[in-house]
């Protein structure tokens, strides 16, 4: 079901017209009122009138993170502040905040852009949708708010914390689709045990789930375990929150809002187009924000891009599932690993989600990588050799996901390091 | 006749042994009899006490990792060719042995062969058709 179907469906040439005439139009706009942007075009020679297709982005320079805290609070806006009906902040954890702002027409671009996201992922003006993302500076919680409100249905502002209340909300207010971060999902299904809540009980059928990387498994057990559809979709609020991409039906990628931003996979270290089909950063340009346009945004985020036609019938291409952060990348012995495909390696095995941390060492000139599994009593045996069964397996499935060999270490549980609640993934011991 | 046992998982780093013998013993446990399977990494300990579920809880409160499993426990005059005889009637059968460690009774007669089988339903008939005395699990646990 399509929310813009015109839209969603036009033809990729067409498409791609409208795209060459929005970015001239962006670029233009920036280097007229975004001093920071003049600056930089001007230094390189660049004038936007001569943008004559959609390679020519690449002559452009990119937007970092560093550069929107530079230019703290309001360096980057392209509109007067009077223009401006809404502020966000990133949700950044490292380093100071940004801001980023919004005039009334974007906030009506990014209602639709939710609404179509919603609506691919099957959801109508009958659905009860609880909003479990916290409401603030955070996009997440407005982001999907306004677009379930576009879209019709009847909206539940929980938004983030107190689980069992959640719970309780889900039953009484009968809610159908639920919206949060993949994990919480799976914390709700925990909870609803303890609780003695079965969720095949309730009236949920949909869930969208964002804001952080997560593997095909982990779909599979919350879709088990809640008895849903769950749908990925993607946004960062440097370009706007959640609406930038969804997946539709097929649940294989998520469609790009490309007549609304232009997406590049570059390798992160060259800088350059990856091969189609290839693991790379996700840059991106925003075609249509007229508050607070940005220009090659490295997002550091990695994936594929899908160009093949999806039988939905959007024509917009699909960014694959996230593999990692170009930032949590590690090279072992030339090889590209990212700690997701090890905990999908392991998942695989065993069926759960054990703790586990991967060790990267260099001895002489080598590269040597060691992932520690935490021992539990599932996959303890008082028989060495059914042990030994257990940990060759994952010593394969890893050799099979990363085309390395990697040594595996059962250890204690509770043994490894823990940084507020969350397990540390990588120790790279490497002095390079 | 089945003897329950308990199996706890021990990194190979120094004071890990200790820390169990001393969480068994503030909980007046008695040891019957130990093994320890290792590997350059961890080790697989195995034992049997007078009171397994109770041993298994506290090595858990205690943060380890057991698991209770059930082994046959033999009793084999202490004299030449004892276990020899026991082992044969097994082979012939065609039961193999996943592991086996014994202790000596305490009137010093017997020894006791702590024995798991890669078909344990199988082994226990086989053993009980020879005439090879078994052990009870009160009788172990009493000792």
């Amino acid at each position: 079901m399509y929310w813009q179907k015109k839209e969603e469906c036009r033809p990729r040439a067409e498409l791609e017209k409208l795209q060459l005439a929005r970015l001239k139009n962006t670029l233009t706009r920036v280097a007229t009122n975004v001093p920071f942007y003049r600056n930089q075009f001007h230094k390189l020679g660049l004038n936007p009138e001569n943008i004559k297709s959609l390679e020519d982005i690449r002559k452009y320079p990119f937007t970092l993170k560093q550069d929107l805290r530079n230019n703290y609070p309001y360096g980057l806006f392209a509109v007067p502040l009077r223009d401006v009906v809404r502020l966000h902040s990133s949700s950044g954890t490292t380093g100071n905040a940004t801001v980023v702002g919004y005039s009334r027409e974007d906030i009506i671009t990014w209602s639709n852009l939710v609404a179509r996201i919603l609506c691919g992922a099957g959801l109508t003006p009958n659905d009860v949708i609880q909003i479990a993302f916290g409401y603030g500076l955070f996009t997440g919680g407005f982001g999907l708010h306004y677009g379930a409100e576009r879209l019709g249905a009847s909206v539940i502002p929980v938004s983030a914390g107190n689980t069992r209340r959640q719970i309780q909300i889900m039953q009484d207010f009968k809610t159908t689709a639920l919206v949060c971060t993949p994990s919480y999902a799976l914390k709700l299904a925990d909870t609803m045990m303890d609780m003695g809540i079965n969720p095949n009980g309730l009236s949920l059928r949909f869930g969208l789930f964002g804001a952080e990387p997560w593997s095909e498994e982990m779909r599979q057990e919350i879709n088990e375990r809640l008895g849903i559809k769950a749908s990925d979709n993607y946004g960062l609020s440097e370009v706007m929150g959640p609406g930038v991409a969804g997946e539709c039906e097929e649940f294989h990628g998520q469609h790009i809002n490309e007549d609304h931003f232009l997406v590049e996979i570059l390798n992160p270290k060259t800088l350059e187009p990856v091969k189609p089909g290839d693991i790379g950063e996700v840059v991106i340009t925003t075609l249509t924000k007229e508050a607070f346009p940005m220009i090659r945004y490295r997002t550091r985020d990695l994936t594929r891009m899908i160009t093949e036609p999806c039988p939905c019938g959007r024509t917009f291409h699909r960014l694959d599932r996230f593999v990692g952060r170009s930032d949590d990348m590690l090279i072992i012995r030339g090889v590209n690993v990212f700690p997701l495909q090890v905990e999908s390696a392991i998942f695989r095995i065993d069926g759960t989600q054990p703790h586990y941390q991967i060790i990267v060492d260099r001895k002489d000139n080598q590269d040597t990588c060691t992932v520690k599994v935490e021992v539990s009593e599932s996959y303890f045996f008082d028989e060495m050799r059914k042990q030994r069964t257990f940990i060759d397996g994952i010593q394969k499935s890893l050799a099979a996901e990363l085309g390395l060999s990697i040594d595996v270490k059962l250890v204690e549980e509770r043994s490894l390091e823990r940084f507020e609640g969350k397990a540390k993934r990588v120790i790279d011991n490497r002095i390079l | 006749m089945l003897v329950e046992q308990i199996a706890v998982f021990v990194e190979n780093k120094p004071g890990r042994l200790a820390a169990i013998t001393r969480i068994l013993a503030d909980n007046k446990i008695n040891i019957r009899a130990l093994s320890v399977a290792d590997t350059a990494d961890f080790g697989i300990l195995r034992l049997i006490v007078d009171n397994p579920q109770k041993a298994a809880k506290c090595l858990q409160d205690g943060g380890f990792t057991v698991i209770v499993t059930e082994v046959v426990a033999i009793e084999v005059e202490d004299r030449t060719g004892g276990l020899a005889t026991v082992l044969a009637h097994l082979a012939d059968a065609g039961v193999s042995v996943e592991y086996m460690y014994a202790f000596v009774n305490r009137s010093g007669e017997n020894a006791i062969i702590i024995s798991r089988f890669e078909h344990m339903e199988n082994a226990v008939k086989v053993l009980e058709g020879t005439g090879v005395k078994l052990v009870s699990k009160e009788q172990i646990y009493n000792m």
